[in-house]
């Protein structure tokens, strides 16, 4: 059983400051879908309303079509993983995650073979009578989400919760909190700053800055079709380079900059644009290739100044004119023995892989 | 001889044996010898200095009889006096003990848990403020209050509520108000101290699993707040069984606190032998409450003072 949740000019005020600013969105009762922002966007405050841990301002929440604001936290049918998990220390394994049937008056037996079910599920066999702290991170993981589905929610919100694993873990949870996802087929909300957590789990992402939404849409789009400068250096990596523009069409424009003219996409254009605007062109560095490989729309006198290896991929640092940087990604496969330190070379790119954007907030570097 | 390189090792020559001879002086001259010589004399007749050391200087157990069984020409077996004092006092105490915990529990939650931290402040600050009295005058304070003419007994006649005044010192209102008072921060402290330092994640993922505010309580602050609350209990237990100007200010005029027994002892009767069996059968009480508190409470001793 799962439920949509609907927040409706939803906003989170403290004292002057919108924390969360008339945010508008329709989960889908069985999605999986992620809210992605910079700390202090908002987020963490927005799963908190769908939770009843916080009240908003101005608009409501709705989970299945019902309004929750007269509902408590401990009333709602959702379910908080939060980013610490909050795990009861004292308790068994078998005991967390039983708790809720155990507030509820659910007698022992019941609870038993409850706990004993979501113990299988989440693969924590021969686990149940240790305690919490006994446990490996993934484990106590995997303890949480037991915990949070035991009374059957029909969503479940994570706070981040695997922030605090290392890569490898983080990484096999992610695939391992999808199954799951698909297996108990309940809604998932997840908020992170983590871009690639959100890209690699999500159905569809909401990335969030300053309290406000920027683009909701599939992970693909998001991360391919940026519609806010914003979104186009959190979501990935982004190399701006600042114009004006010279040419429009319905989608494809000409921006010219102090390092030449090149063609590029507008994305929902809908006539928003005209020439002598102030935009940025966008172009992802794994866009970018070596301009002797291929023939490109467009192409660009660089100075290579810095290299970086990364494994599968090598990354160049180059200078473009005479203050600005520019990054680009080469696979390891390709040969780069003619490339150096300080060598002038050209590197093209398609302007189906890259886009202009009117001026706005980048995201900034953490 | 280790704990001597150690500390000057961490110290200094100069701190590290100031620390070690602080160290031993508190732990020889206020702690062994003090007792021991309590027990010691507890176990002495009553004899003038002359006689010390002579004759009549032998080890008895007459103080401990005299608890028991009273003085030879009494009446009754058993000196029942003496002994129910003692049980009165015990009883008294554990009531004192559990209505202490009873009224600090939900504002020590309150102050740690609930209330901002400006407000949270100035509760602890209102807390402490009226300890900056003396214990004697608190308690004098109180029976200006609940005297039969007091404060609220006028106050009640005059807006007609009661005709005659409510007796609160007879019927011993005033000694437990008084003792529950008394050693409030005792309990207070501790019990902030342990609810304080739980996450506050741990109360809403509680709620969030669908508990009642009673069962988060139950399961989870309790259980998380244990040392707190068996290191307040036994403290206030501990000074209000050994307290001596509260129960002589307010105590009812049945009421005699086995401290006063001591005092009696040791200044009226000039029997210091006495007056340390009293004082060693209150030491003993003492240590059983508190190993019975951790074995009920399954609290170790380090926890307790943590």
């Amino acid at each position: 059983m799962s439920a949509s949740v609907e927040l409706k000019n939803a906003s989170v005020t403290f004292g002057n400051f919108y924390a969360a600013k008339n945010i508008n969105v329709k989960i889908n009762g069985g999605e999986f879908f992620s809210f992605l922002g910079p700390s202090g966007c908002g987020k963490t405050t927005l799963l908190r309303a769908i939770s009843g841990f916080q009240d908003l301002s101005e608009g409501e929440v709705l989970i299945d079509g019902v309004d929750m604001s007269r509902i408590g936290p401990n009333k709602r049918p959702t379910s908080l993983i939060f980013q610490n998990l909050a795990l009861f220390p004292l308790m068994s394994v078998a005991d967390n995650i039983s708790f809720s049937l155990e507030v509820r008056g659910v007698d022992k037996k019941k609870r038993r073979s409850r706990a004993n079910e979501l113990i299988e599920l989440m693969a924590l066999d021969g686990q149940g009578e240790k305690m919490v702290h006994q446990l490996s991170g993934g484990q106590k993981q995997r303890v949480a989400i037991a915990r949070a589905l035991a009374i059957e929610p029909k969503v479940l919100l994570l706070d981040e919760p695997l922030s605090a694993l290392d890569l490898k873990l983080r990484q096999r949870m992610r695939t391992e909190l999808r199954a799951i996802q698909k297996r108990v087929n309940i809604t998932f909300i997840y908020i992170t700053h983590d871009q690639s957590e959100a890209l690699t789990m999500s159905d569809r992402i909401a990335v969030m800055n300053e309290g406000e939404i920027e683009q909701i849409g599939l992970c693909a789009d998001v991360y391919n079709k940026p519609l806010t400068p914003f979104v186009a250096t959190f979501v990935g990596e982004n190399n701006s380079i600042d114009g004006k523009l010279t040419e429009v069409s319905s989608n494809e424009a000409t921006i010219s900059t102090e390092n030449g003219s090149f063609k590029s996409c507008l994305n929902n254009s809908d006539g928003k644009y005209s020439i002598g605007d102030e935009v940025f062109l966008f172009i992802r560095p794994e866009a970018l290739e070596l301009a002797k490989n291929g023939n490109f729309d467009n192409v660009i006198d660089i100075n290579i100044d810095t290299f970086e290896f990364e494994g599968n991929i090598k990354n160049y640092f180059a200078k473009l004119g005479s203050n600005k940087k520019i990054k680009f990604s080469i696979p390891n496969s390709v040969d780069t023995s003619d490339i150096h330190s300080g060598s002038n070379i050209q590197i093209g790119f398609n302007k189906l892989n890259s886009v202009i954007l009117k001026k706005g907030q980048l995201a900034v570097d953490t | 001889m280790n704990l001597f390189s150690s500390l000057i090792k961490k110290n200094g020559p100069i701190i590290g044996t100031y620390l070690l001879i602080a160290i031993i002086f508190w732990f020889i001259f206020l702690i062994i010898i003090p007792q021991l010589y309590m027990v010691d004399l507890s176990f002495r007749p009553n004899l003038s200095p002359l006689e010390r050391g002579g004759d009549k200087d032998f080890y008895t157990l007459e103080h401990y009889k005299h608890f028991l069984f009273g003085s030879a020409g009494s009446n009754n077996y058993f000196n029942v006096v003496d002994i129910s004092v003692f049980f009165k006092t015990i009883f008294i105490s554990i009531i004192v003990t559990i209505l202490n915990l009873l009224f600090c529990y939900p504002i020590a939650f309150y102050i740690a848990k609930v209330a901002q931290p400006n407000s949270a402040r100035f509760l602890i600050i209102a807390l402490i403020i009226p300890f900056w009295i003396n214990e004697l005058l608190r308690s004098f304070a109180l029976r200006v209050l609940l005297a039969n003419e007091g404060v609220i007994n006028t106050f009640l006649t005059q807006i007609g509520l009661i005709d005659t005044g409510l007796l609160f010192i007879t019927n011993n209102v005033g000694l437990y108000s008084g003792l529950t008072y008394a050693y409030l921060l005792l309990m207070m402290f501790p019990l902030y101290n342990a609810i304080e330092s739980l996450d506050k994640n741990q109360l809403e993922a509680a709620k969030d699993l669908g508990s009642s505010t009673f069962w988060t309580h139950i399961r989870v602050v309790i259980p998380h707040a244990k040392p707190g609350i068996v290191s307040g209990c036994t403290m206030v237990f501990m000074l209000t069984v050994g307290a001596l100007a509260t129960p002589v200010v307010l105590g009812g005029p049945n009421t005699l606190w086995f401290p006063e027994l001591i005092y009696q002892w040791f200044k009226m009767s000039n029997n210091w032998s006495r007056g340390a069996a009293y004082s060693f059968l209150l030491l003993i009480i003492s240590v059983i409450f508190v190993l019975t508190m951790m074995r009920l409470f399954k609290v170790r001793i380090g926890e307790i003072i943590k």
